[in-house]
């Protein structure tokens, strides 16, 4: 079993102080691969006899699409662009991740605070203001951390094309999209790479084949999901 | 960008309006918005749930009944931050008059009603620019649900705090969710530089009150010239008399 903890102020609404699921995130910067390996881990997982769960950014029925209509827009701040991933974090915690872990799954989450607040914080976002509104997030069980440099994402990242908010387009005006996306890739790497630290994440090296990465993935998730029963 | 907690550079003035719905605030901010453009202030109005690029969410979340008291806190300080960033920082900025028909306290009210952790909502609202002015309408339960049945047909699943489980009755939940609110604003009005007024006063004596509140800010704003007929109708005036449009 899971204990019920919270990096800050409980929320209200969650009575349990204990889940006898799994809660595990799989962090990584843009294009590094994330998706993939949840999704293989998850046939892998299925096919083991475990119940799992998947949910990645922006897929809240409440705040997706309202996220993606913003983002066509010329003009959101970074304030207002946080509060909308808060709230979409918030909306498929309640509505999927949670049930899930009261279910006894394993929930595999495709990013979690961590992301948001990199990303909020190399646009200018105080840390501190950051840390207070997500102390409402459940501490998971395990981080993964996708780790990769710069110059090895970007190899990837060209042959499917930029992304203008991958690339800091929307703060990094006076740059050209490739040194935009090294620039904002490498603030989000250290970011990610300094809260690795702090918070005592798994990291895998991401630069290997999908193969290797998942075995890697693999083997330090197992402990965590072996621990409890299976359904 | 960043956030700052650091507003006292900011040349503008922020009067901001509160109470529960009504409470006739927004009534008496339109009258003072009417004022000050008649005596030539240049000001801007923001209301609570306006945000062009997060009032749909809002709608579809309050359609489809799919918020939670944090989501519902959260969609709110989304739509604030947005407005914030656009209309208010802005505005004040340029050194002219915001009017604010609801600000930051109806989030503390409403959502420590909705039993969120106050102190998180605080910190959520840190980017906000501190009021010149904060008025609370002070009315009763019985006189604001006098006032309501009176103006329109039906209350709002989240106004009457449905998605609490109160009540099953509409009426009895929206009774004891807006008592808590009223409960939660008086507590705002110890806590916060908050003028309370008297809102079972006439329409006229209040108003009167607002403007006398609103009269010492109001010196070093900037006025446009007073003029009957609008600039550019005098412009169009003033190209026929030099031979019309061509």
């Amino acid at each position: 079993m899971t204990a019920v903890k919270f990096y800050g102020e409980p929320p209200p609404g969650i009575e349990q102080d204990w889940l006898p699921g799994r809660l595990i995130v799989i962090e990584g910067t843009d294009g590094v691969g994330r998706s993939t390996i949840i999704s293989i881990l998850k046939d892998y997982l299925e096919a083991s006899g475990w119940g799992v769960v998947d949910s990645g950014l922006r897929r809240s029925p409440l705040v997706g699409p309202g996220i993606d209509q913003a983002k066509e827009g010329h003009t959101l701040d970074p304030i207002t662009l946080n509060l909308f991933y808060a709230t979409d974090f918030w909306d498929r915690f309640e509505r999927i991740m949670l049930p899930a872990l009261q279910a006894g799954m394993v929930v595999l989450a495709d990013r979690y605070i961590f992301s948001l607040m990199a990303r909020a914080i190399v646009r200018g976002a105080p840390r501190e203001w950051l840390e207070q509104i997500y102390g409402f997030a459940l501490v998971p069980d395990q981080v993964v951390y996708l780790d990769i440099d710069a110059e090895d994402l970007v190899l990837r990242v060209l042959e499917r094309g930029f992304d203008f908010w991958e690339s800091g387009g929307d703060y990094l005006h006076d740059r050209s999209i490739y040194d935009g996306f090294m620039q904002h890739q490498r603030e989000q790497l250290r970011e990610m790479s300094e809260m690795a630290e702090r918070y005592g994440w798994d990291v895998i090296d991401a630069r290997g084949t999908i193969e290797q990465v998942f075995e890697d993935v693999r083997r330090v998730v197992m402990p965590t999901v072996e621990a409890m029963p299976q359904v | 960008m960043a956030t700052t907690t650091d507003f006292s550079h900011l040349p503008g003035r922020l009067i901001v309006v509160e109470g529960i719905d009504g409470s006739g605030k927004s009534t008496q901010l339109d009258l003072l918005h009417k004022w000050l453009r008649s005596e030539g202030y240049v000001t801007v109005f923001t209301e609570w749930n306006s945000s062009p690029i997060v009032r749909d969410t809002t709608k579809r979340g309050k359609r489809k009944q799919l918020l939670t008291p944090m989501s519902f806190s959260l969609v709110h300080a989304a739509d604030f931050a947005s407005r914030t960033y656009e209309q208010i920082l802005p505005a004040l900025q340029a050194g002219v008059i915001v009017l604010a028909d609801r600000y930051v306290y109806t989030a503390f009210a409403r959502d420590a009603a909705r039993g969120v952790n106050r102190k998180w909502v605080r910190d959520l609202y840190s980017f906000a620019p501190p009021p010149s002015l904060a008025l609370y309408f002070h009315v009763s339960l019985d006189e604001s649900i006098r006032r309501i049945a009176a103006a329109r047909a039906e209350i709002k699943f989240y106004e009457a705090g449905m998605d609490l489980g109160l009540s099953d009755d509409l009426q009895e939940s929206f009774r004891l969710f807006q008592g808590r609110i009223l409960e939660e604003y008086d507590k705002l009005c110890d806590e916060y530089d908050i003028t309370r007024i008297d809102a079972s006063q006439t329409l006229v004596s209040q108003q009167v009150q607002v403007r006398e509140l609103v009269e010492p800010l109001l010196e070093g704003m900037p006025r446009r010239e007073i003029t009957k007929v609008p600039t550019h109708i005098q412009a169009g005036y003033a190209s026929l008399a030099a031979g019309g449009a061509r």
